[in-house]
């Protein structure tokens, strides 16, 4: 094949590169225009691909959220004891409604520590984390264990009827001095 | 005619057209580079280096950590689509569906092969990292190398973590419930984190408990369904899909920076 092609003709003349002297015409793309748009292109390609992935982060944050109700009613204030901690909102909502002789106050069940669970030993008068042994007294201060902070209390309101209303999404903290807010204890 | 008979069915075999157009090359490597060609022209030959250093075959040097690691990866995919059949991430059946497969599912051991299989994966990937610290191998020039196993390390350990949630017993949940927190203590990106508060305008935060990396990570501001969905797709499709990635970059990279480190 090889040998036959070069007995067969003479070595083609080669024609000048269009960019060495000759001049480009009006309706022909130069060399260096054609560069510029092929760059607005591919700026143009990133811009759009990266901004699109961008948005895309979007999606990962929905709008509506299938989780439990954030806030309920616990019933009446003559529900609970002075002095006693009431667990029975604890699965549910993860809330403890404890009443002392001034009112009542409802305490986040969640660990300062790591998030956990706590248990209410009503023996030893105290919370106690099974993860990794944090301890609170009633009024969800903390004093043993590795928890830096006291357990968190929630908005306690009474309703119109006169029912205690639970509001998980407003958190008070002790060490912030949020304790004090009229709303973060019900007086009775 | 006489001389065509003698010929062997193999050698008959490899002049038809069918032989010709999946093996190119034309017929049986006789020569070092016809050989190097067959090997380096087929998709699976050429995953095997042409020729192997004598040393890279020494147990004492290498650990076989590397290729442990990849085998082991192969076993927790085949057993991992294999488990798919059978599992449903949502909080009403996955547990069950774990014991389901322990108990009931012929060959209850898929179950336990894959998550030792992920122990074990964790163990090799981490010794391989630790033979390639001793004999020096990231050194130029395969820093860049190094660099990938440091992200297929990392990835192994979130193909771990997020793997871990999936059986959702008490241990599962309350492992990712605090792991998951910590997140929350990111800075600028969790909503307890330094920097978090910055991130407003007035009163607006930008930051908030449904809105930061843990709520991107678990889906919700609770551990619950979306956080179970949520692990269960980036366990089985995301993080395989990446790591298949930076898998490959990596062994292409061993080969092109000089094959398997020599011993001094």
């Amino acid at each position: 094949m090889l040998e036959g092609k070069k007995t067969a003709t003479k070595p083609p003349v080669r024609k000048a590169p269009a960019a060495l002297g000759e001049t480009v015409k009006d309706n022909e793309v130069s060399r260096r225009s054609f560069f510029s748009w092929l760059s607005l292109g591919w700026i143009g390609f990133v811009a759009s691909t990266g901004g699109f992935f961008t948005m895309m982060l979007r999606f990962f944050f929905p709008n509506v959220l299938f989780e439990p109700v954030q806030t309920f009613r616990a019933g009446y204030p003559d529900d609970y004891i002075i002095g006693e901690v009431d667990t029975k909102w604890k699965d549910k909502y993860g809330v403890w409604i404890i009443r002392n002789r001034e009112g009542i106050y409802a305490l986040s069940t969640v660990c300062t520590h790591l998030g956990c669970t706590p248990n209410w030993l009503a023996s030893a008068r105290k919370f106690k984390c099974p993860c990794h042994g944090s301890g609170f007294k009633s009024t969800g201060i903390n004093f043993e264990g590795p928890a830096p902070r006291p357990l968190e209390r929630y908005r306690i309101v009474l309703a119109d009827d006169g029912e205690i209303i639970v509001d998980k999404t407003q958190k008070y903290q002790q060490e912030k001095g949020q304790w004090s807010d009229p709303e973060a204890f019900l007086r009775v | 005619m006489a001389e065509q008979t003698k010929k062997s069915f193999l050698e008959k075999a490899a002049e038809s057209q069918v032989w010709k157009s999946i093996f190119r090359g034309g017929g049986v490597p006789r020569n070092r580079r016809q050989r190097m060609m067959s090997v380096l022209n087929s998709v699976f030959l050429h995953l095997h280096p042409v020729r192997l250093p004598k040393h890279a075959v020494k147990l004492k040097f290498t650990w076989c950590m590397g290729g442990l690691s990849f085998f082991i990866f192969l076993i927790l995919t085949i057993s991992g689509i294999l488990l798919m059949f059978y599992y449903r991430p949502t909080i009403e059946y996955a547990y069950t569906d774990i014991i389901d497969l322990a108990e009931q599912v012929p060959f209850g051991i898929m179950r336990e092969l894959h998550r030792w299989g992920a122990h074990a994966m964790v163990i090799t990937v981490w010794l391989h990292m630790f033979r390639v610290f001793m004999t020096g191998s990231y050194k130029p020039p395969r820093e860049f190398n190094w660099t990938v196993g440091v992200i297929l390390l990392l990835l192994t350990l979130m193909l771990s973590f997020t793997g871990y949630l999936l059986p959702w017993d008490q241990l599962a949940i309350w492992a990712i419930t605090v792991g998951s927190n910590m997140a929350r203590a990111a800075p600028f990106l969790g909503h307890e984190g330094p920097g978090a508060s910055l991130l407003a305008i007035g009163d607006i935060n930008f930051i908030t408990m449904a809105s930061d990396a843990r709520f991107a990570l678990i889906g919700g501001r609770f551990m619950g369904e979306a956080a179970l969905l949520r692990f269960y797709v980036l366990h089985c499709i995301g993080l395989p899909f990446i790591i298949m990635i930076f898998m490959s970059i990596h062994f292409w990279r061993v080969r092109k920076d000089g094959g398997i480190s020599t011993p001094v």
